[in-house]
């Protein structure tokens, strides 16, 4: 421990040095929680009848809304879908751009540029692919004789379909961690696998996955809260439809506040987006010290 | 003397003070408004363009205007604003959007504003169809703007191709079926009808109820009729128009590629916005048509679009300048000029009857369809709580068009909901 | 023929098999922005009516810049990041420092409640992060965007690990030259940190060039709002799409940062590597 000028000034520099920050991240993340939690306990308020304390009403209304069931659903299919085939395409794509195949720098340029874009201008793109008859798919399956199909418009394969333009656009970011990993694996590890005769396989199994854990982890717990935040592309694609079959939790929320004016029913709905993130972090925490394979 | 000379200055240079403040004080009224757009083609521009002729007239008002999206992103401006404390005095919004903005204290009637027995005669020069949704409790909230019904477009080269007489566009369902199914071609290159289903599908659900002689909802905005037996005829013709009789595509057809579909020839016959008429007008390939909407029981369309509002918070003076503006942008000489550069309609009969619009739709009287419907026409949907509301027919719209559930268990469900919604305002 | 010389012949062919599944998914992988590039270059008729050789022509950024002020939601977004960045860095440098130097009462709680925004992102939070910034008479101001954003719980948690590597050594140096809290900070914990600061500087600047849910609320007007809102607004489907225009318009959106990324891969993505290593 290093010596400060005195012992008692070290606390008070410390604080002091944390201020500006303390100040904005209670004032945005740790007041608002508690606020959220205040507000749902409130009914909506207007000219006719002013707010008033109503207790747990809202999540009881909550608990019937069939909406709000339908987008925990969606938000669910969504996380599976886009988790964990992101992030295989992620290792493969990072074992692939780490070995000297010819044109590297195209591989990892391609692979990495949809993570540039913001996700507005990806659903932008990809709505176009997606548009009935005239979309680049559609057109595309035409040549082959097939017939196009309603990717957006039919609730069987909205979500599908948006999980297929999120795991393009997120892949290429999961890579980079896990490249950055790789290329912290002691090369003696490849020579005595190969030493022993070990097949490519076993030794990506047995030895490379195990030590990719951590970034497993920490990719994984990147993957969840972005599953909870990406909503940008159902402004443009879809708006939740149809009949809510692509509509997720924070959307949700939006609407709620912002169309219908409804801040108290948000804010319950906020509060559960909250209950699941802390159950994450709680996962992360216990798993980061249980299963990580350190050396 | 000096001291009388000095006294005079010091008077003079007060007086020169007191008159240059009083100068300033007149100057400038500063009026903002948000306004959506919600049809194709560059209205930005053009809105951009009356406000400058507005100021031009009225140099004593600098008067901003400002793009805000869609319906739904303007109302939400707007109120936004409101409530950060941001001034806007006036605002184009969705005329449905009345309940929510009453409920909101937002607006202020328009009745409490004017003063001149002329004034109130401009309110009564509108067409009363299109005062239905400004208008409730006796007062009027909202002035007709970029106002609009369906109306429905089609391909006469394509009815050529068919066999069918270009001049004669089905005026019911069962010559709609018929039609569509000449017009629909077995590869799937050509569909007879596309009636949208995503963006506004109540809207559209609008016109197909009432030409089912039923409306949505009650004058006071506190009930619907989504369960009554002529709604639920209605979603089930539509949906038999894609499932039954095959000449529209199933599931749910997008909003926004739907002008593009019919330029494209992927459809035959489209109903949409006749906000869209100018567009269509310059980008058609083919020789098309402009219809009224096909009768069931009679012609039936719901008007769309949006009103002008004037916010409560608002100081005297900014009242009297928000009025002027509105009179200018509904006058019509610029109601006219507005029709003509975007297809929506003109929203007095005194618009109609200006020279240009006269002998516009002379050249192209197509661009009257939407005004000769007006007969037939009945306000949009609009309720109480009215952005849940219209989500739960939305919803159950988009259920029924991809077979989750039928049209009646939808709608029935919808209703069930929506009468609870609104039960604390009966 | 040897085991070894078969075995390499076949290590060969998987290598072959590799190097050709990896292109196949990179060109797969790029072809969607390349398309969105050919796009926007084309009238909307061959976007339709695919043909590869149609002319090329400028006419849908015309149409877009004329539709919507692009240049000036470009420049907005540049005014947000750079401001924001600043902050981040002072903020956050201070933050760190007292968490890495200063063993200060209650600093491994405050510490705990600071990587509660890693989780919460203030995004999460909107409908009371909103009312706040109402509060503040801070809506529709480039200020407001950013404000939540300013204490990074990500940027301070890099600076900590950063400056707690920092040997001590060269701190007692700068003391023994009568250096103060801040001239040690200034002299010795910063210039080591350089990399980190890269890193993190090129991460915020890309998450918050493209951050859209947050600047959609908080924006009404074209002085505010960014690039992101602008494209979200401009494809509102009412508005009837045409493509090429709109692939115009998306690619005047990502074009700053695009660039940027293409004459800097390399820092980019090492700063994207230094940022995920714990």
């Amino acid at each position: 421990m290093h010596q400060s000028p005195s012992n008692a000034m070290r606390h008070v520099y410390g604080w002091l040095l944390l201020t500006p920050a303390a100040i904005l991240l209670i004032a945005f993340t740790h007041f608002p929680t508690l606020a959220t939690i205040y507000e749902s306990s409130f009914s909506k308020g207007n000219l006719i009848r002013p707010s008033r304390f109503i207790g747990i009403t809202n999540y009881e209304s909550m608990l019937e809304d069939p909406i709000f069931w339908k987008v925990l659903i969606n938000n669910f299919w969504f996380a599976v879908g886009t988790i964990p085939a992101s992030v295989a395409l992620a290792i493969a794509m990072a074992l692939l751009v780490n070995r000297a195949l010819p044109g590297r720098p195209f591989l990892r340029l391609a692979y990495f540029t949809p993570t540039i874009l913001p996700m507005i201008a990806v659903a932008n793109i990809w709505l176009f692919f997606y548009s009935p008859d005239i979309g680049l798919i559609d057109q595309i399956l035409g040549w082959f004789g097939f017939p196009g199909h309603n990717w957006l418009g039919d609730p069987a394969t909205v979500l599908p379909a948006i999980i297929v333009m999120t795991i393009w656009k997120e892949a290429g970011f999961f890579m980079i961690f896990y490249l950055a990993a790789l290329q912290n694996l002691p090369p003696e590890l490849e020579e005595a696998a190969k030493l022993e005769g070990a097949s490519r396989w076993y030794y990506f199994r047995r030895v490379i996955f195990p030590l990719l854990m951590p970034t497993t982890l920490f990719v994984l717990i990147n993957a969840v809260l972005n599953s909870f935040k990406l909503v940008d592309h159902l402004f443009v694609l879809t708006k939740g439809g149809p009949n809510n079959a692509s509509n997720l939790l924070l959307y949700y929320i939006y609407e709620n506040a912002f169309s219908y004016f409804d801040t108290n029913y948000a804010a319950t709905l906020t509060v559960v987006l909250l209950a699941i993130l802390a159950v994450v972090a709680l996962a992360q925490f216990f798993l980061f010290d249980r299963r990580i394979h350190y050396r | 003397m000096f001291a009388k000379t000095r006294k005079t200055l010091t008077r003079l240079a007060m007086a020169a003070c007191f008159s240059t403040v009083a100068v300033v004080a007149q100057a400038s009224t500063e009026l903002t408004m948000y306004y959506p757009v919600a049809v194709g083609g560059p209205l930005t521009k053009i809105v951009d363009g009356l406000v400058a002729d507005f100021m031009k007239e009225n140099p004593d008002i600098k008067a901003n205007a400002i793009y805000a999206g869609n319906y739904n992103d303007a109302r939400i401006k707007a109120l936004a604003a409101l409530k950060a404390g941001e001034p806007a005095q006036l605002s184009v919004m969705f005329s449905i959007d009345i309940y929510e903005l009453i409920e909101q204290d937002a607006i202020v009637a328009f009745d409490d504003i004017v003063s001149t027995s002329e004034e109130k005669a401009w309110l009564e020069s509108f067409y009363p169809t299109l005062m239905q949704n400004g208008r409730t409790a006796g007062k009027t909230w909202g002035i007709p703007f970029q106002r609009s019904t369906i109306v429905m477009y089609y391909n006469k080269d394509a009815f050529r191709a068919a066999g069918l007489d270009p001049e004669n566009p089905p005026a019911t369902w069962n010559e709609l079926v018929e039609v569509g199914k000449k017009l629909t071609k077995a590869d799937g290159s050509q569909w007879g009808a596309m009636i949208p289903s995503t963006g506004y599908p109540y809207w559209m659900f609008g016109a197909l109820t009432m030409q089912n002689d039923q409306v949505l909802m009650n004058n006071a905005g506190d009930t619907t009729y989504f369960d009554a037996p002529a709604t639920v005829e209605a979603l089930e013709f539509w949906k038999n128009l894609g499932s039954k009789h095959k000449v529209m595509p199933e599931g749910t057809i997008e909003w926004g590629t739907l002008r593009k579909n019919f330029l494209e020839g992927k459809t035959a016959i489209m109903w949409h916005s006749t906000g869209n008429l100018t567009v269509v007008k310059k980008k058609a390939k083919f020789d098309f048509g402009v219809a009224m909407l096909p009768a069931s029981k009679r012609r039936g369309t719901p008007t769309g679009g949006g009103n002008f509002y004037i916010f409560k918070k608002t100081t005297p003076e900014e009242r009297v300048a928000a009025m002027k503006l509105i009179k200018f942008m509904t006058s019509p000489e610029r109601s006219a000029e507005w029709s003509m550069k975007t297809g929506y309609m003109g929203v007095s009969p005194a618009a109609y009857e200006t020279q240009k619009l006269q002998d516009y739709v002379k050249g192209f009287p197509y661009a009257a369809v939407a005004r000769d419907q007006l007969e037939f026409a009945t306000a949009e949907l609009s309720t109480f709580q009215t952005g849940r509301v219209r989500k739960l027919l939305d919803d159950a719209i988009q259920a029924a068009l991809t077979g989750s559930k039928t049209p009646a268990a939808a709608l029935q469900e919808a209703q069930a909901q929506a009468k609870r919604l609104l039960k604390p305002y009966r | 023929m040897s085991q070894a010389e078969i075995k390499r012949r076949h290590w060969t062919f998987l290598e072959a098999l590799e190097t050709v599944a990896a292109w196949f998914v990179a060109i797969l992988w790029i072809a969607p922005l390349l398309y969105a590039f050919w796009a926007a270059f084309h009238a909307s008729e061959y976007a339709i009516h695919f043909e590869l050789f149609a002319p090329l022509t400028l006419e849908n950024f015309r149409e877009a810049l004329s539709q919507a002020p692009f240049l000036r939601y470009g420049f907005n977004t540049f005014v947000l990041v750079t401001m924001l960045l600043a902050s981040q860095l002072v903020i956050c440098t201070l933050a760190a420092y007292a968490f890495a130097r200063y063993n200060f009462a209650g600093s491994n709680i405050a510490f705990s409640l600071v990587l509660v925004q890693l989780m919460i992102a203030p995004e999460i939070l909107i409908v009371e992060n909103y009312s706040t910034l109402a509060k503040l008479n801070l809506i529709d101001t480039i200020t407001g965007i950013g404000l939540p954003y300013m204490a990074s719980a990500f940027g301070i948690f890099l600076l900590r690990q950063a400056f707690k590597s920092t040997p001590k050594e060269l701190e007692e140096a700068a003391r023994l030259e009568g250096c103060g809290m801040f001239g040690i900070l200034w002299r010795v914990y910063v210039p080591l940190a350089r990399p980190i600061y890269l890193a993190y500087g090129l991460v915020s600047i890309s998450h918050h060039w493209n951050n859209f849910l947050w600047p959609l609320v908080v924006t009404n007007s074209v002085e505010t709002r960014p690039l992101t809102v602008g494209l979200g607004i401009f494809g509102a489907p009412e508005s009837g799409v045409d493509w090429s225009i709109i692939s115009a318009a998306t690619l005047l959106s990502v074009a700053p940062l695009l660039i940027a990324f293409l004459l800097f891969q390399r820092q980019f993505i090492q700063s994207f590597m230094h940022s995920g290593i714990k």
